[in-house]
This record gives structure tokens, sequence and C-alpha cells, in this order.
């Protein structure tokens, strides 16, 4: 029996507002898949991303991600996807590994993997001040840290070279082929098109909400 | 990997939060001398009449912790919106139930160990004296803070969406909350009084019923109100 795909957008349209960010987009991403995400700013590429990782209902169309239905399965489809956002989804009065060891428990990993994680994205797990004091670079390792430590089988990541110096985009280039290697299909929001694109084997260009040929 | 259960991420979280507040003890500071400073200006504006403070003793002290509520709850949620760490948590996937539950016995917690430190303030400052048991106040006032955090933490997940929610969530909390005061406030005025009539039973079974009731529809209704 064939898998369902990663990622199966039909017809999905979302408003704010009288604002439209989607309109009527289909699209399929096969298991394992990279997909490059393109647009100018505001043209609905952190929105879908929003939608497939379930963080929003999409206002019409239906979206399944591994061939679980979003709306009626919100819960399963979260526990497979991993979302790197212009958010980092941590508390800045607790350092790193702090922060690392929560979610660790709340996944039901081993606390042992935290520290490891840290390491990964080049950030010490001996650092114990608290994030408020992290550059932006460090926030945006520390972001990806906590997507290692998920393992996802969807990564979706929203402008991942944002805020990092040079140094840190090529590590960060190879940390996601590392996670591409490993089975992960990814989808990546990027104005950095070259990156997007050596990392990226399908791309997906968006126009006010629209999917335009690129 | 094997996800914990409602109980284990409860706890995992309520630790997160207890320790997110002792790191962010300025907090904490402000709270107590905001308390404080009400309990100060109740006893001035009411003047040298001390039977007065003594009979409002037990009100004084519930208002007290009521605003200073406000305060708590409104931040423990500023932390949550900051670096969109609620949704952070939505999308690990955690049980939006152990979310209700750790917030809510953190800022009770919290509520608890204030209404401790105010209660030998009240004593030294309008000289009231406890004849009840200490260990009756000490659950009366470990359910009155139950009975605020319970609703404070449903209204705060709501105010906390909304543009002006510094004013939404006392608008909010303080009308449905009127049960719970009323009951605290007497029942902790017949631990400083006396209980000749044997009503302070009555008082506790109201706030029971009330912790029961919002406690109940908190862990029903929190996930609907943190959904989008």
């Amino acid at each position: 029996m064939e898998l369902a795909p990663a990622l199966q957008l039909h017809e999905v349209s979302k408003r704010y507002g009288a604002q439209w960010a989607l309109v009527r987009l289909s699209l399929s991403v096969k298991r394992g898949a990279a997909l490059l995400l393109t647009g100018h700013n505001g043209s609905g590429k952190t929105t879908l991303l929003r939608v497939m990782s379930t963080a929003v209902r999409p206002s019409s169309g239906k979206v399944d991600v591994l061939g679980i239905d979003t709306a009626h399965d919100p819960e399963k489809v979260r526990a497979q996807v991993g979302l790197l956002s212009h958010a980092n989804f941590v508390y800045e009065d607790l350092s790193g590994l702090e922060n690392l060891e929560v979610l660790a428990r709340l996944l039901g990993v081993a606390v042992s993997a935290a520290p490891r994680a840290l390491e990964r994205v080049s950030l010490s797990p001996k650092d114990d001040r608290p994030i408020r004091t992290y550059s932006a670079g460090m926030r945006r390792r520390l972001a990806l840290a906590r997507l290692f430590l998920k393992q996802p089988a969807v990564a979706l990541l929203d402008e991942p070279f944002v805020e990092l110096d040079p140094a840190g985009v090529s590590e960060l280039e190879a940390r996601i082929r590392e996670l591409h290697a490993a089975g992960t299909t990814l989808v990546l929001a990027t104005h950095h098109i070259e990156q997007g694109l050596q990392l990226c084997t399908d791309r997906l260009h968006l126009e006010q909400g629209r999917s335009i040929a690129a | 990997m094997r996800r914990p259960g409602l109980l284990a991420s409860t706890w995992v979280l309520f630790r997160k939060d207890l320790l997110v507040e002792w790191r962010s003890r300025s907090r904490i500071n402000a709270l107590v001398f905001f308390s404080l400073a009400t309990l100060l200006l109740f006893s001035f504006a009411l003047g040298p009449d001390t039977a007065l403070l003594r009979r409002n003793a037990g009100g004084y002290l519930w208002l007290a912790l009521l605003l200073s509520s406000v305060l708590a709850l409104g931040e423990s949620f500023r932390v949550e919106r900051e670096n969109a760490a609620l949704e952070g948590l939505r999308l690990i996937p955690v049980d939006a139930r152990a979310i209700f539950l750790s917030k809510g016995l953190a800022n009770a917690v919290l509520l608890v160990a204030l209404g401790v430190l105010l209660v030998p303030v009240l004593v030294a400052l309008l000289d009231v004296h406890l004849v009840l048991p200490w260990p009756r106040l000490f659950g009366l006032t470990v359910l009155g803070c139950l009975a605020i955090a319970a609703p404070g933490t449903l209204y705060g997940a709501i105010a906390s969406h909304a543009r002006a929610r510094d004013v939404l969530l006392p608008l909010l909390l303080f009308p449905v909350l009127i049960p719970a005061l009323v009951a605290a406030a007497k029942g902790t005025a017949l631990a400083f009084e006396g209980d000749p009539m044997e009503q302070f039973h009555s008082w506790v079974s109201l706030l029971a019923s009330f912790d029961i009731l919002y406690w109940g529809l908190g862990v029903v209704l929190f996930p609907r109100v943190i959904e989008e």
C-alpha cells in the first residue's frame, strides 16, 4: 500500500479579517522531499507554514499531514510536525538547557538528550544565563535545538537564516541537511533563495496567497 | 518516545511555572509590596477606629489578595505570550488541561504564600487575634486562593488575546468571584472573632463548591480558549 504524502493541501484558504492570506491553495509534498517556499513579504509563506503546523486553522479547505486530517486530529499531527518560527517558543527567564529539559520531559524523551541537542547547534549546556541575555543568533540556534530534540517527521522552517552571521548560516545549512538526510520532510520558507535552492528539491512561489509557477 | 500523561505533564509545567516565578523575583517583590500597600491604605482610609478595622480585617485581607491576584495572573500570561511560549506548548503537543492545571496551581501557590505573609501583618497592623485554630484559617486561605486562581487562569487566558487585557481581566474576574470573596472574608472574620454559631463550615463548604465548579469548568473550557 502506498504511503500518504507528507503534506497534502486541497483548496486551502485563510482569511484574517478582510485580508486573504491564502487563496484556494492546493499542493502535495512527498515524504522525505524538501520544498522551498519563496515569495515577497506578505505573500502567505508564514501563514501556509502555520496552517500546516496546525498553529492556525484554515478558513476553508483540507490539510492532511502524513495522511492525518489536521481538522480532525490536530494533536496527532502536532506530534509529527516541528515548526521553526519567528517566535522561538522559549521562556526568557530560563537557561537554554532548562528550556530544553522542560521540552524533553513533555516530549517523553530522556532528559540527557537536552545537552546533546544544545551541543549539536554549538551552544554550551553549561551556559546557565537566562535566554534574555542571548543574542539573536543564539536564540535561532536554540530554536533549532528544540527541533532536533523533537525529531519531527515534517520540519517547517520559517526564515531559518534570519539574524545569523555567515558562519551561522553555513552551520545551519549543514544541520538542515542532516535533518533531511535522516528522512525528515522539509518545507523551507526563505528570502535566501540561493541557500534554499541548494537545500531543497522542489519550489513553490507564492504571490498574494496564490501559487505561481516559479 | 512515551509521552507523559495528564498528571505528569501538569507536574512538569507546574515546576516550570514556579521556576520562572522564582527567577523573576522582582515580580514577586512587586506583588508583596503592592499587597502590603493595599492593607496599609485600607487602615489609613478608615482612620483610627480599631474596632471597625478588626471587624473588617477578613475583608481587607481578601481584597488585598484579590487585587494582587490581578497583577499575578496578568504577569503569568505575559510570560506565556513572550516568544509565543504558549503556542509552543500547544504544538509540542501538550494536553491543554495540563497547562490550565499547572498555571492555576502555580498561581494558587503564589497567592497562598502571599496570604500567609499578610496574616501576621494584619495581626500587627489591625490588632486582630486568631480565635479558631490556625490550620482552619490556613485551609480556608488555600480554598480561597484556589477559588481566585481557577477563574483567574481561565479569564487570564481569554484576556491575554485582547488589546485591553489589563482592563479586561478584572472586568471578567471580579463579578464571578463575588460568592468566593464573601465566603472567604466571612470565614476569615469568624477565624479572627470566634465562631459561636458554628458557621465556619458553611463558608468552607461554599468555597469548596465554588472551587469544584470553577476548576471543573476550567479543565473543560481552557482547551477551547487557547486554540485559535
